[in-house]
């Protein structure tokens, strides 16, 4: 089953009088289980695709089927809904809240969980998403304790505690070196392979790219190239 | 459940970052804590301007006997004698709205010391209870007569700073004998300087006395009865006998009637009268209350049918009650802006550090909203945040208001008086300035879009 269906989406940002057309109709699917790059320049148009893909954004034109679901006509509520239950973000820059512990920022999608979570529920389930990335030791640490890796491994924690079919990450290596970019990315292989998850990440590295199942190159808006990856082999070495 | 979850993200999220918290508090905290102590303090000098407002007068309530009116004429107020000790007793035991009583009988007469004499404007006879009546229990010298003297008639009396000057040159009169209308009157107190009361009329020549020794010893027969009227009211039993154990001067001239003479010739019973009942109102609040209770009560007691008009009047000192009530609604007024220009410079400075709060944790607003928060999660937060500031601040706020009126009272000898109003005024305050001003905030912070927030720098 396909969890991501784009049919001909667009996305024009108006400035002033001028229309810019960032998207001009990019038509793509993900299966469930899948493991996908996009990779573009910078200006190409793969951030608003996220955003898109995110339900950050709606399309202006265009479909996009989320779990076989149409997105273009929620408001913005069931779409906060949407990304609180169904998606996992990782950001570039991490953004976890400075002077709180890496379990209270593992916790903040549960707040925002409709069906109300226990207290104790809250922090059973942060620490074991925690534990998943290797932080088990690190509950109390504050971001300005933490690595950068640790820190971008505490999102990844925050993105999976609500248990989300989609991780989107985008630039998720941007700000780290090679080797922990290299670990991160093995987490987001054994994710995908293990637990199934969805991934879709954003960069525009080749060597992350590779990573994935499949790339999907990006250039002024339009898809240039869908190929399959031939990195797997090079991730074993 | 949702307002803990809401409750606690707010205290983390003040945790985060405690000196901007306190910073933007203190407002709040100044803000309330000067609305508390003024209010205390303003509230113990309205209490003190409505002491000095009694000591005037303010709270006492004159009982008045009616006007009589024979063939058309009518003979002014006080000129019937309907008004009795008993009356004054049954007020005071039976209206909770009258905080003391005293009936007074007047006399007009010369007072002799040595060689000297002077007539005082006022010689009243009356009850201990004249003095808290009208506010004047601190005396210069010596004590007050006593509730026994009054019952047994004793010749002692109180004078008036006037008086001590012009008998006595002003020695110590303590002790000495003053003579009215040939009764000799021991002084056993001398009364504070009062001054001239609001007519002008000099408020220290006075003599005060018990009211059984003025009645029936100096003015005792001048109330038309004579000796046979005074015998019929011994012999009825219905007031004192006093009559009996201290003879007047004049000689009993018919013979004592008996019962069964009484019986078949009734005669008009002459109660014992009292010219005046002096009333002191529990509070100014409680004049038209003390009113009421003094009206039904006598005209229970004078059994007075529905259509009867009353036989007494009751006079309130309306013009001094209404410059007190104008002057403590004139300080209350005052405070009550002072109190609200300091609590809303509070609220400026707290929108103004929410608005920096919003612009600084703009990420953390996008990246809420990324993992699912929506609009009225946002704006429920901020406000949250601001309501907690506030009533943080309110509570210490009351906490320091109070600390420092007790430290004002004590140190400077200000009075002050606790205010429950002024502390649930100001909670109620804050908590309002909280949700005012942290609402423009919290509705911006609501309104980011996600996609900038997150990219914010």
């Amino acid at each position: 089953m396909d969890l991501i269906e784009l049919r001909d989406v667009h996305k024009i940002y108006r400035l002033g009088l001028i229309d810019v057309p960032v998207l001009k109709g990019v038509s793509l699917t993900v299966a469930a289980g899948e493991f996908v790059s996009l990779m573009g320049t910078s200006g190409s148009g793969k951030s608003t695709l996220m955003n898109i893909l995110g339900c950050l954004d709606r399309p202006s034109r265009g479909e996009y089927r989320l779990e076989g679901r149409e997105i273009s006509g929620l408001n913005p509520g069931q779409r906060a809904r949407l990304r609180n239950r169904t998606i996992g973000f990782v950001f570039q820059s991490f953004n976890l809240l400075a002077r709180t512990s890496a379990l209270d920022n593992v916790m903040i999608p549960l707040e925002y969980c409709r069906e109300p979570v226990a207290d104790h529920e809250k922090k059973r389930r942060a620490a074991e998403q925690l534990a998943k990335v290797g932080l088990e030791d690190r509950l109390d640490h504050q971001p300005s304790q933490l690595s950068g890796g640790q820190q971008q491994r505490v999102a990844v924690a925050r993105a999976l505690v609500n248990r989300p079919r989609l991780l989107l990450a985008d630039e998720p290596t941007g700000n780290l070196d090679s080797s922990t970019s290299r670990e991160l990315l093995q987490m987001f292989t054994r994710l995908n392979q293990d637990e199934g998850i969805t991934i879709v990440i954003v960069t525009h590295d080749p060597d992350v790219a590779r990573t994935a199942g499949r790339i999907v190159t990006i250039k002024d808006g339009l898809i240039e190239a869908i190929a399959a990856s031939p990195g797997r082999a090079g991730e074993a070495a | 459940m949702r307002l803990y979850v809401t409750l606690k993200t707010a205290f983390r999220a003040l945790r985060r970052n405690v000196m901007r918290t306190v910073l933007t508090t203190l407002g709040i905290i100044i803000g309330v804590a000067s609305v508390i102590t003024m209010m205390e303090i303003g509230k113990g000098a309205s209490l003190a301007i409505q002491k000095t407002m009694t000591s005037i007068g303010a709270n006492t309530l004159v009982v008045l006997p009616g006007a009589a009116s024979a063939f058309g004429v009518n003979f002014g107020a006080g000129s019937v004698v309907t008004l009795s000790p008993k009356d004054a007793a049954a007020i005071a035991l039976e209206c909770p709205g009258v905080r003391s009583v005293a009936p007074i009988v007047r006399a007009r007469a010369q007072v002799v010391y040595g060689n000297r004499n002077w007539v005082p404007t006022y010689i009243y006879g009356t009850t201990p209870s004249f003095l808290t009546v009208r506010d004047w229990e601190e005396l210069d010298r010596g004590a007050v007569f006593s509730e026994h003297d009054v019952r047994n008639a004793n010749k002692v009396c109180l004078v008036g700073q006037t008086i001590v000057r012009e008998l006595f040159g002003g020695l110590s009169p303590l002790g000495q004998e003053v003579r009215i209308r040939n009764v000799a009157f021991k002084i056993v107190g001398v009364l504070k300087k009062k001054g001239a009361n609001l007519m002008g009329l000099d408020q220290d020549d006075i003599l005060l006395a018990p009211w059984t020794t003025i009645k029936y010893r100096v003015v005792g027969t001048s109330l038309g009865g004579g000796n046979q009227s005074a015998t019929n009211t011994a012999n009825s039993g219905e007031v004192n006998s006093l009559n009996q154990i201290y003879p007047n001067l004049q000689q009993n001239l018919y013979p004592v009637a008996s019962d069964t003479e009484l019986a078949d010739s009734p005669q008009p019973i002459r109660f014992t009268s009292v010219d005046q009942i002096l009333t002191a109102a529990a509070s100014s609040e409680e004049i038209p209350a003390a009113i009421a209770q003094i009206t039904g009560l006598l005209r229970e007691r004078h059994r007075l049918k529905a259509k009867e008009a009353n036989d007494f009047n009751v006079r309130d000192m309306t013009e001094i009650t209404k410059a007190m009530s104008s002057t403590t609604e004139l300080i209350t007024r005052l405070l009550l802006y002072v109190a609200m220009i300091s609590l809303a410079v509070g609220g400026v400075g707290i929108m103004n550090i929410m608005l920096v709060s919003v612009t600084e944790r703009t990420r953390e607003i996008g990246l809420r909203m990324a993992v699912g928060a929506e609009q009225k999660d946002i704006l429920r937060q901020f406000l949250t945040e601001a309501v907690v500031l506030c009533l943080l601040g309110g509570v210490m706020g009351i906490v320091i208001g109070r600390g420092s009126s007790y430290v004002v009272s004590k140190v400077l000898h200000w009075p002050t008086a606790s205010s429950v109003e002024a502390i649930v005024a100001s909670v109620a305050v804050s908590a309002t300035v909280g949700v005012v001003f942290g609402f423009y905030p919290a509705w911006k912070a609501s309104r980011l879009d996600p996609i900038e927030a997150l990219r914010y720098e």
